[in-house]
């Protein structure tokens, strides 16, 4: 069974109108979008700023409404539903943001960032489960007490990651996690990530803007620009032979040490 | 003749070594990349070549430029003044800050030629600046001249960072981290023009990045920083190829994401970067290095044969 | 890279605090000691000059200025608390219900809240006044209505800024409710702009009671004040200038004293304004 599928998921804004006559622009953010994400799969969401993918976010994690189109998340159309008839999909879904200092509270301690989600839906010993999820992303127990300012980029990227396992979701979705990091902490969060990803037996939906990251933590990748999937498919094979002329503009763009270091072969 | 030197830069905050014993030199129309971590000091170094440095930070050492009589650590306000923007100029990260939102961009392109006074009137200077719009390929410069920052979008306003940067010429180019904040499309095109740009004038390059792809891309030689020294340098392709400080491997082994373990985990550097003050005395990189022996307690000094050099004892596939 | 600089105490917490301490070590002090009576008439010591026995002389009314400015310290951080009170507490919640509201409804809050910015905070007071009696709890209870409206607006701005925040993302996809996120991150996150709000509106609630007492709808005679006692000596500006010079000090310290203590106050407990770039 799938653990979410989307139909046919379109997004429309409206911006702010700058004029009294006339109304802001229509904005498509989403045109359109259909997947299925079968349990415990890995899939990617590749795409530049506009694509759409933070938007597609926001809706799987029903922070946003569609404009039109359905997302099921266990069989269950969540499209529309209430606050109040969502508490399973706060529980069973759970998101990492991209910028590992806004997606923390700067006035909240770690101890009360991490459990804010057990918190929330009534769980019986915060504290005991505090302990266990700071052991599993290796941060030391003492780092509860301390704000979040006191830690470096990779370190609060483990706070968030802590905080998206505390309610044991089934579904982890990552936005640009390891974008704002530096290299050798990049690789120390993706293997984290990996680890986690594996022993929770978690379904993974990773946002990024480098297809060459999406490739090593993925197995299926969706590739989207103007709120539209141009290309979807094995991960491997959308990186060895891309068929879209977009996606292959994409590979060019972000090359690895390897393909950057051939000019001088 | 080298287009900027520096050389033993030391730079500390209450006490604090942030930078220790920097020095290096830029030659005239070479493209030089410095790479380091958050914490390594690599803008901060940037920072004090241009004479940017906050208040609170002292400095001492010498950074010079070929055509400028003077060093500028320690140089007042006026004379830096006279330097910045005409022999040495500088794009940073972020695009949007640093353009005035109130000023259309061709004026502000002229600015900075009447300020250090290489045209002679406002009409030549908008003529001038027009041009130069086009030389960083924004479409129909002349529109775009009289268009404010608002209306371009972060890879248009880059782009006219770079043309205020090149305006008057400058001997000396910094560029830190000029891509980071753009789309990776955009940004591939922004790296191509600033290597076509600095060799077409002739302009020494000092590129602060991160990311090592991006270096492999732009420059020509690569200095490695950690901890607040120089920990290699060389030309990028002997560095890359076979780098010899272990940090340097550690960085190298960490960005490829083609080769993994058995597990199939990426190779990682042990530990985090320690905070300011915090790195360990004799070599900065011990507490995490591997191969780390007795003899790291003392500081290695870096030693540069033809450009090539490295402070380490234990040296990766041993003494060369 | 970053560079963590640990601010230094702000001296102007320190001044600040300095400063709204004698205000209200003069006040407490009030209660137990004055040297003279301040609302005592007695014709014969009328209009001395500062001496010993009266530091900063005395009146029109031969009242002595000294006991009449430290009573009217009191008046005044009675005519601050009230005012920034009743602004604070009906204001900033306002403006975060209008910035967490469906929009039409914050936008119609924010509209109302317009209207009540356009009528002048004096002309409320004197409507108060006139209709439920001229005092000081009321003319204050207005002057506070009448600053409703900065506090929402400011509380709303910021409200919004949070609301867009990261971690106001990942609470509500942990499943938090709107009053629980209104509490655990947008208020500790506009607290500083409500501080600082609070020691502008402070300073108006001061110089507006000032004002009133001026117009005879702030404090009844004889109660002290330091306003009051700058209306009083408008007639004999120019013979006696210490008659204004005197509460118009006093005036000044409080104020003064309100804001580098809001500033001072943000500065601190604003962890974010530790690490700077």
């Amino acid at each position: 069974m799938n653990v979410i599928e989307v139909r046919d998921l379109h997004r429309v804004y409206r911006r702010p109108r700058t004029s009294l006559t006339v109304p802001g622009t229509r904005v498509e953010a989403l045109r359109g979008v259909s997947f299925d994400l079968p349990r415990q799969a890995r899939f990617g969401v590749v795409g530049e700023s506009g694509s759409g993918k933070s938007t597609l976010i926001r809706l799987l994690a029903a922070l946003d409404k569609p404009t039109s189109g359905t997302i099921s998340f266990q069989g269950k159309d969540i499209t529309g539903l209430p606050e109040r008839r969502l508490k399973f999909l706060r529980r069973e879904l759970q998101v990492v943001f991209q910028d590992p200092m806004g997606s923390l509270d700067p006035r909240m301690r770690v101890r009360d960032i991490i459990c804010e989600p057990l918190v929330a839906q009534g769980h019986s010993d915060p504290a005991g489960r505090l302990k266990e999820l700071l052991d599993a992303v290796g941060l030391p127990q003492q780092s509860a007490d301390r704000f979040p300012h006191q830690f470096s980029g990779g370190q609060r990227q483990r706070i968030s990651i802590a905080r998206a396992l505390a309610p044991n979701p089934s579904v982890l979705v990552a936005d640009e996690p390891v974008s704002a990091l530096d290299v050798s902490v990049r690789a120390q969060i993706l293997n984290l990530l990996a680890d986690l990803v594996e022993r929770f037996s978690l379904t993974l939906v990773f946002v990024s803007h480098d297809l060459s990251v999406v490739r090593h933590v993925c197995d299926t990748v969706a590739v989207m620009r103007s709120g539209e999937i141009v290309e979807m498919g094995a991960a491997e094979e959308i990186y060895e032979s891309p068929q879209h002329s977009y996606t292959r503009e994409l590979i060019a763009a972000v090359p690895t040490l390897r393909t950057a270091m051939r000019r001088f072969a | 003749m080298s287009a900027l030197t520096v050389d033993s830069l030391e730079l500390s905050v209450a006490g604090i070594p942030l930078v220790t014993g920097v020095s290096f030199t830029v030659g005239a129309g070479e493209r030089v990349g410095l790479i380091g971590e958050s914490g390594s000091g690599k803008s901060l170094t940037a920072t004090a070549v241009m004479g940017l440095l906050p208040d609170e930070v002292d400095a001492a050492g010498s950074v010079r430029l070929s055509d400028v009589d003077h060093d500028l650590v320690g140089a007042t306000e006026k004379q830096l003044a006279r330097v910045r923007g005409r022999r040495m100029a500088m794009v940073f990260q972020e695009p949007m800050s640093a353009l005035n939102p109130s000023m259309r961009v061709g004026d502000q392109v002229a600015e900075i030629m009447l300020i250090h006074g290489t045209r002679p009137d406002k009409a030549t200077a908008r003529a001038a600046a027009v041009e130069l719009l086009g030389q960083v390929r924004l479409p129909e410069p002349a529109e775009t001249a009289r268009a404010y920052p608002h209306q371009l979008s972060g890879g248009q306003r880059q782009r006219v960072m770079l043309a205020i940067a090149l305006a008057n010429d400058p001997a000396v180019l910094i560029c830190d981290e000029p891509t980071t904040a753009l789309d990776v499309t955009v940004q591939a095109r922004m790296l191509e023009l600033i290597r076509t740009a600095t060799e077409e004038r002739g302009t020494a390059l000092l590129f602060i990045t991160h990311d090592l792809a991006v270096v492999a891309q732009t420059c020509e030689r690569v200095l490695v920083m950690y901890g607040g020294r120089l920990v290699e340098t060389g030309s990028v392709k002997e560095v890359f190829t076979a780098p010899k400080h272990p940090y340097t491997r550690g960085l190298l082994d960490a960005s490829d994401l083609e080769a993994v373990d058995e597990h199939g985990r990426l190779r990682t550097i042990p530990g985090a970067v320690p905070g300011a003050g915090e790195f360990p005395g004799g070599c900065v990189f011990r507490n995490r290095c591997t191969d780390a022996t007795g003899d790291c307690a003392e500081a290695p000094v870096l030693s540069e044969v033809d450009d090539r050099g490295f402070a380490c004892w234990n040296p990766v596939g041993g003494p060369a | 890279m970053t560079l963590a600089v640990r601010r230094s105490s702000s001296p102007s917490l320190w001044v600040g605090l300095g400063l709204v301490g004698l205000v209200v070590v003069t006040a407490l002090a009030s209660f137990l000691w004055t040297p003279h009576d301040p609302t005592l008439v007695d014709a014969a010591q009328r209009l001395r000059g500062p001496g010993t026995d009266y530091v900063f002389g005395t009146d029109k009314f031969g009242r002595d200025l000294f006991s009449q400015v430290m009573v009217g310290a009191r008046t005044t951080l009675f005519v601050g608390v009230v005012a920034v009170g009743v602004a604070a507490l009906i204001g900033t919640p306002l403006g975060v219900f209008a910035a967490m509201a469906p929009k039409w409804l914050g936008e119609f809050v924010m509209r109302v809240n317009d209207l009540v910015l356009a009528f002048p905070a004096l002309l409320l007071a004197i409507v108060f006044g006139a209709v439920f009696g001229a005092d000081t709890l009321t003319a204050m209870i207005a002057i506070g209505i009448a600053s409703v409206p900065s506090f929402a607006r400011i509380a709303r701005s910021g409200a919004l800024g949070v609301m867009s925040t990261e971690y106001v993302l990942a609470a509500r996809s942990a499943g938090r409710s709107r009053t629980a996120i209104a509490v655990r991150h947008v208020l500790p996150n506009i607290a500083g702009l409500v501080i600082v709000q609070s020691s502008v509106s402070f300073a108006i609630a001061v110089l507006s009671e000032a004002a009133l007492s001026f117009l005879g709808f702030g404090t009844r005679p004889p109660t002290p004040s330091w306003g009051r006692m700058l209306q009083e000596s408008q007639e004999l500006l120019a013979v006696e200038p210490r008659l204004a010079l005197v509460p118009g000090v006093a005036i000044a310290i409080a104020v003064l004293g309100f804001n580098l203590l809001g500033d001072g106050l943000r500065d601190r407990y604003d962890p974010r304004l530790e690490v700077r770039r």
